[in-house]
C-alpha cells in the first residue's frame, strides 16, 4: 500500500505578507513554512504506516528547487520518499494547472489498486482548497473532502467529514484521494534519528522532461499560461489587534484576563 | 559559526519541540511540585532526544557532540530543567559506558538507556569529596570470586529517585592515595542495600530530584565494573569533560531565553512615557547580554567542533562552561534587574531563570574548578 501526501510550501502568513509592486505575492521576503493542513495528511499516513508494515509513505509537491528543504524534513519525519517537481515551465501555475502537473507526477509514480492520496484541505496563501479535489477528478479518482476521522478496513475506507452544521459518514473504495483538516490529528515532529538520516533518503525531483509524454501535461494546461486565474491585486488588510481566546470557567478566565491586564500593566 | 544544514535542522527541531511541548502548565508543575514530570520524558524519548548522541549500533541517533550541545541549548532557552531530562543519557549517564564499557556492556545498558526506557545517572560526589573528588571514600572491596561489596554515601545524585542504574564511583584500592585506586561500576538501583535520601529542596532545576545515595553492603558481581580496576577517577573526569560542554550549552540557552524576555518587556513596559528600552541604560544591558550570550554560545560550538573533530577538547570546555556559566548569571541578572519588581514575581519567567541559572558556575565543576584546569593547562 503506498500513499502519497500533496504538501505544498507556503509562505508563513502569521507575519507581515510582502506585496510585489504589479499585486502579487513577494514569496522571497517571506519565511516559509510546511502548509499546515498538509502536516495532518501527513501525520495520518505515518499513521497508517506506523500499524501496517508494507505501508509506503511517499511526500509529493510542486514548487521551486527551494522547496527541497521542506521535502527533507517530511523524510525526517518518517515518509519513506520525497519526490519533488519542479520545473521553469511549471512556473506560475494556479490551482487548475497545478492540479495538473500533481496529477501527471502521481501518475507517473504509479498509483494502484490499494493506494490512497492524501492532501491537507487547503494552502493558508491562497486558501482555495481546490488543488486536492482537482487532482481527485483529473485522476478520475472519488474523493472525501475535510476528514476527521479515516478508518480503513480492506479496500474501504470509512471517513467522517465535518460539515459546518454536523458530520457526515462516507464510505470510499481505494484508490481515492481524502483532504484533511486540523482536527484530524495532531501532526509529529521530526525524529533525530530522522534528520541525521534524510539526506540519504529517496528523493526523486521530476522535471518538465520526466512528465512530459504523460497524458495530462500539455504546454496549454500548464504554468502561467495553462493557468485561467488572474490575480487582480493582493494586498495586507487593514491592521487589527491580534485577539486571543481564553479558556476555562468564568472565574478562572476573569482571573487569567485580570493577570494579563496586570502584566501589561493596563489595570 | 555558521550551522550546516543538518544541524540547522536539529535546531528547529529541538526549538519547535521546546516551544511547543514545554507549556507554562508543566513548567509550573514541575517548579511548585518539584517532582519528574515522566509524560514529557517519554515524549522526548519517543523522538530520540534521549539518545541524540549515542551511537546508532547501541540504539541512539549517531549525532554529534553539537547536535547534543544545540538540544541542550534549545531546550534550556525554555526550561533549564527541561534540558536536564534529555541531557543525562547522553552525558554523565551513557558517557561512562561509551568511553569504557565492554561490548556487552554498551550492548545491555546503552539501548535502554538510549530510548528513554531505563534512566541512568551519575555518582560521583561525597559529602567529603565534591571538587575534590578524589576524597572518595566510598569503598568497593573484592571479593575472593571477584564480586563487590560497596559501602558509601553519595551526594547531590540528580535523578537518582527515577533511576534504574548508576554508574558508581568507589574506592577499590585504599593503600592507593587521592584519585588513584578509584574504579566505576555501573550500579543496579534496585539492588538490595542500595536507597535513597529524601529528595532536596534546590533554589531553582525544580523538577528533577536530587538525593543522597546510600549503599549499605551492596553486593554487585564483578561485570559491574566498568572500564579497568583502579582506574576510575580518569575516566569520570573524562566523562566530565563531555558534561561540561552539555551544561555550558544549558548556559547560553538560559542566557538567550532571559534576553529575549528582556527585550520584550523592555518594548512592553512604559516609564515616564515611553517604552524603557528607549533609555539607553536598559538597552545598552541589552547589548551587553546579546554580546555575551553570543561569545559564550561560539565558545561552546567550537568546543563542540574541537571533540567532534576528535581533538583534544578539554581546555576549550572548560573556557566554555566556565565563560557560559557566568555569562548565563551575569544575563540573568541584567533580565531581572530590566523587570524591576515584576522579574522579583515569580509570574515573570526571569524570575525561575535567576534561581535555574545559578546553578550552572556549581555543577560538573565550579567556575574555580574550570580556572584550575585552564591554568593548569596554560602553566603545564
Amino acid at each position: 500500500m503506498k500513499i502519497y501526501v500533496c504538501v505544498k510550501q507556503v509562505p508563513d502568513t502569521s507575519g507581515v505578507v510582502a506585496v510585489n509592486p504589479d499585486g502579487t505575492m513577494n514569496r522571497s521576503k517571506m519565511p516559509t513554512i510546511i502548509n499546515p493542513d498538509d502536516l495532518n495528511a501527513m501525520e495520518a499516513a505515518l499513521t497508517f504506516k506506523d500499524q501496517n508494515e508494507d505501508c509506503k509513505v511517499v511526500a509529493i509537491s510542486m514548487g521551486p528547487p527551494q522547496a527541497a528543504e521542506m521535502m527533507r524534513e517530511l523524510l525526517a519525519m518518517g515518509a519513506d520518499e520525497a519526490v519533488l517537481i519542479s520545473g521553469r515551465e511549471f512556473g506560475g501555475s494556479d490551482t487548475f494547472a497545478t492540479s495538473q502537473i500533481v496529477a501527471a507526477g502521481i501518475h507517473h509514480m504509479g498509483l494502484e489498486k490499494e493506494d490512497m492520496i492524501f492532501c491537507g484541505r487547503q494552502a493558508i496563501d491562497g486558501d482555495t482548497a481546490q488543488v486536492g479535489p482537482q487532482i481527485a477528478e483529473k485522476l478520475h479518482l472519488p474523493q472525501v473532502t475535510y476528514a476527521v476521522d479515516i478508518q480503513k478496513d480492506g479496500d474501504t475506507l470509512t471517513v467522517r467529514r465535518a460539515l459546518e452544521d454536523g458530520y457526515m459518514k462516507i464510505q470510499v473504495q481505494t484508490p481515492c484521494l481524502i483532504t484533511c483538516i486540523k482536527e484530524l490529528n495532531e501532526p509529529r515532529y521530526m525524529t533525530v534519528k530522522g534528520v541525521l538520516e534524510c539526506d540519504e533518503m529517496p528523493f526523486t525531483i521530476l522535471d518538465y522532461e520526466a512528465l512530459k509524454d504523460e497524458p495530462l501535461i500539455e504546454a496549454d494546461t500548464i504554468g502561467l499560461k495553462g493557468s485561467p486565474t488572474n490575480i487582480f491585486k493582493s494586498f495586507n488588510p487593514p491592521v487589527k489587534g491580534v485577539g486571543m481566546m481564553l479558556e476555562g470557567t468564568e472565574k478562572e478566565m476573569a482571573n487569567d484576563l485580570a493577570a494579563r491586564l496586570a502584566e501589561k500593566h493596563v489595570i | 559559526m555558521i550551522l550546516d544544514q543538518k544541524h540547522a535542522r536539529l535546531q528547529k527541531l529541538f526549538r519547535q519541540f521546546a516551544e511547543t511541548e514545554f507549556t507554562k502548565e508543566i513548567l509550573d508543575r514541575l517548579d511548585e511540585t518539584g517532582e519528574f514530570e515522566w509524560d514529557i520524558f517519554r515524549k522526548m524519548a519517543r523522538y530520540g532526544f534521549c539518545g541524540v548522541k549515542i551511537p546508532k549500533e547501541y540504539g541512539g541517533a549517531g549525532g554529534d557532540y553539537l547536535a547534543y550541545a544545540l538540544l541542550v541549548e534549545e531546550f534550556a532557552r525554555v526550561s533549564p530543567v527541561l534540558s536536564i531530562y534529555a541531557n543525562t543519557s547522553n552525558s554523565l549517564g551513557g558517557g561512562p559506558l561509551m568511553l569504557a564499557g565492554s561490548e556487552e556492556q554498551k550492548q545491555t545498558y546503552l539501548p535502554p538507556v538510549a530510548r528513554g526506557e531505563k534512566i541512568m545517572v551519575f555518582a560521583l560526589t561525597e559529602p567529603g569529596a565534591g571538587s575534590d573528588a578524589g576524597g572518595t571514600t566510598t569503598r568497593a572491596e573484592e571479593q575472593p570470586d571477584g564480586s563487590f561489596i560497596i559501602n558509601g554515601r553519595k551526594t547531590f545524585i540528580s535523578g537518582a529517585p527515577m533511576a534504574d542504574w548508576c554508574i558508581l564511583f568507589a574506592k577499590t584500592d585504599p593503600t592507593q592515595k587521592g584519585s588513584r585506586g578509584i574504579s566505576m561500576f555501573v550500579l543496579d538501583m534496585k539492588l538490595p542495600g542500595v536507597s535513597c535520601g529524601k529528595p532536596e529542596h534546590k533554589m531553582g532545576i525544580k523538577g528533577y530530584p536530587t538525593c543522597d545515595l546510600v549503599l549499605e553492603d551492596v553486593h554487585v558481581p564483578a561485570s559491574a565494573l566498568v572500564g579497568r580496576k583502579d582506574k576510575g577517577f580518569g575516566y569520570a573526569m573524562q566523562t566530565l569533560d563531555g558534561g561540561r560542554l552539555g551544561m555550558a550549552a544549558q548556559g547560553v540557552g538560559i542566557a538567550q531565553g532571559c534576553l529575549e524576555e528582556a527585550i520584550r518587556y523592555a518594548k512592553e513596559r512604559k516609564q515616564f512615557g515611553k517604552p524603557i528600552a528607549n533609555f539607553q541604560a536598559i538597552s545598552f544591558m541589552l547589548a551587553d547580554m546579546a554580546t555575551e550570550t553570543e561569545a559564550a554560545r561560539q565558545l561552546v560550538y567550537h568546543a563542540a567542533q574541537l571533540k567532534d573533530a576528535g581533538k583534544d577538547a578539554g581546555q576549550a570546555c572548560s573556557m566554555a562552561k566556565y565563560f557560559a556559566a557566568e555569562a548565563a548569571n551575569h544575563v540573568a541578572y541584567k533580565a531581572v534587574q530590566i523587570h524591576g519588581g515584576y522579574g522579583y514575581i515569580n509570574e515573570y519567567k526571569v524570575e525561575r531563570f535567576y534561581r535555574d541559572a545559578r546553578i550552572v558556575p556549581i555543577y560538573e565543576g565550579t567556575s574555580q574548578v574550570q580556572q584550575m584546569v585552564i591554568a593548569g593547562t596554560l602553566l603545564k
